[in-house]
C-alpha cells in the first residue's frame, strides 16, 4: 500500500508542477515505484515539464469516465521504468472529475505504487478540493514573498479543515544574495510565520529554466544547486534525516574558482 | 532623507525583508480571524464564562472584535457590566471551576 502526497500552494506560479516532477522523479531514482498525477484539468503542464507530452493518448478524465482502463492512461517515463504519469485533460474543465471519482482513482493507484504524487491546480476551488481528496500527506510550496506566503497560510488552514495535518513546507526560489542583504525573507521568517515543518529550500536557479526547456527534471542534474536541494527533499520525504543545505554564496576567491571549474 | 541616510549605512529599518514580514504578520492576523468567525465566537463564550465568575454582564450586548490600526491589531471587547458580585471569595478557587 503506497502513500498519497499532494503538492499544493494556493498561489499560482510558485513552482508546484516543477516540484511535483522533481519529487516524483527523485523518488523513482531512489528505486520507488512512483506515479505523478496532474489534476490541473484544462491547464495541463506536468507532461511538458516531464518531457512526455508526445506520448499522451488517454487522460485522467477518460479514466474517471471509464473510457479507458487506468493502465492504458499511465505514461511510462523515458528515464525510469518505475515512474509513470497520469496526465490531466486539456480540453475539459476542473469539474470534469468529481471528488468521489478522484478518491476512487487515487485509491486504485495506491494499490500499485509506493508513492502517488498529486500536482494540485492553483486556487481553492473544486480543482483543489479534488486534488486533496485522496491525499494522506501534503506538501505546501511557497516563495519567500508576501503574497505567496499569505496564500500558503490560507491553504494550510484549508488542509487542516480537511484533516490533512502537519503539511510539509518547501520554500522555492530563494535568492541567497538577497537574503544576505536583508531584502528577502529567510527560511526562519517563513517557517515562523506559517508554523509548519520545513522540508526543503530550493534556491532560484537558472538550471531550472534549462531543465524545463529540455523536459528533464533538475533533480537528475548533479551539478545544479536546485537539483541538490530537490534530492535532499526527496530523501526527507522517504524518511531520511538530511540537514538543510547551506545556500550562502561564498565570497572566497578559491570557492568562486572552484565553482567556475565545476568542483563543489 | 533619514531613509536615505539609513540606507547608506545599511541600517536594519530600511530592509525590505523587515517590511515584508511585518506586513505579512498583520495581514495574517486578519486573514485567520476572517477564516474562522467561530474562533471569535468561541473566545466570546470563554470570556463570558470567566467574567461571569466575577460580575454579572449583559451577554447579549457583548462585543468582541479585532481592530486594525496602522501597524497593529488589537482585540477590542465591549462588555457591559450589570452587577458586581459581592460574595467573591478572594484566593479560594471559584465554585464554577475552570476548564
Amino acid at each position: 500500500m503506497g502513500e498519497v502526497i499532494v503538492i499544493t500552494s494556493g498561489k499560482g506560479g510558485v513552482g508546484k508542477t516543477t516540484t511535483t516532477a522533481n519529487i516524483g522523479t527523485g523518488l523513482a531514482a531512489l528505486g520507488y515505484k512512483v506515479v505523478m498525477v496532474d489534476t490541473d484539468i484544462g491547464l495541463r503542464n506536468l507532461d511538458v515539464v516531464m518531457g512526455l507530452e508526445n506520448r499522451i493518448v488517454y487522460d485522467i478524465v477518460d479514466v474517471a469516465n471509464g473510457n479507458c482502463r487506468l493502465k492504458q492512461a499511465l505514461i511510462k517515463d523515458k528515464r525510469f521504468e518505475n515512474s509513470f504519469l497520469l496526465p490531466a485533460a486539456q480540453t475539459k474543465d476542473k469539474n470534469a472529475v468529481s471528488t468521489s471519482q478522484m478518491k476512487e482513482l487515487v485509491g486504485n493507484l495506491k494499490q500499485e505504487f509506493d508513492y502517488v504524487i498529486i500536482d494540485c491546480p492553483a486556487g481553492i476551488e473544486q480543482g483543489f478540493k479534488n486534488a486533496i481528496a485522496g491525499a494522506e500527506r501534503a506538501v505546501v510550496v511557497t516563495n519567500p514573498e508576501v503574497s505567496a506566503v499569505r496564500d500558503a497560510d490560507r491553504i494550510i488552514g484549508l488542509l487542516e479543515a480537511e484533516q490533512l495535518h502537519d503539511p510539509m513546507l518547501i520554500i522555492n526560489r530563494l535568492r541567497p544574495a538577497m537574503v544576505k542583504k536583508g531584502d528577502m525573507m529567510n527560511i526562519f521568517d517563513s517557517e515562523d510565520i506559517l508554523a509548519i515543518k520545513i522540508i526543503g529550500v530550493v534556491p532560484e536557479d537558472e538550471a531550472i529554466v534549462v531543465s524545463t526547456n529540455r523536459g528533464e527534471p533538475a533533480v537528475l542534474d548533479m551539478t545544479s544547486k536546485a537539483g541538490q536541494a530537490y534530492r535532499n527533499i526527496v530523501k526527507r520525504i522517504s524518511g531520511e534525516d538530511v540537514p538543510l543545505m547551506n545556500l550562502e554564496e561564498s565570497d572566497r576567491f578559491v570557492d568562486k574558482l572552484k565553482k567556475l571549474i565545476g568542483i563543489r | 532623507m533619514f531613509d536615505f541616510i539609513n540606507r547608506m549605512f545599511g541600517k536594519e529599518s530600511s530592509n525590505s525583508k523587515t517590511v515584508a514580514t511585518e506586513r505579512l504578520r498583520l495581514v495574517l492576523v486578519h486573514d485567520r480571524a476572517n477564516v474562522s468567525p467561530h474562533m471569535l465566537n468561541a473566545l466570546k463564550e470563554d470570556l463570558i464564562r470567566v467574567i461571569s465568575e466575577y460580575m454579572e454582564i449583559d451577554q447579549a450586548a457583548l462585543e468582541v472584535n479585532l481592530n486594525q490600526e496602522d501597524n497593529s491589531v488589537a482585540l477590542v471587547a465591549n462588555i457591559p457590566v450589570l452587577k458586581m458580585k459581592r460574595n467573591y471569595a478572594s484566593g479560594a478557587p471559584s465554585a464554577a471551576g475552570g476548564r
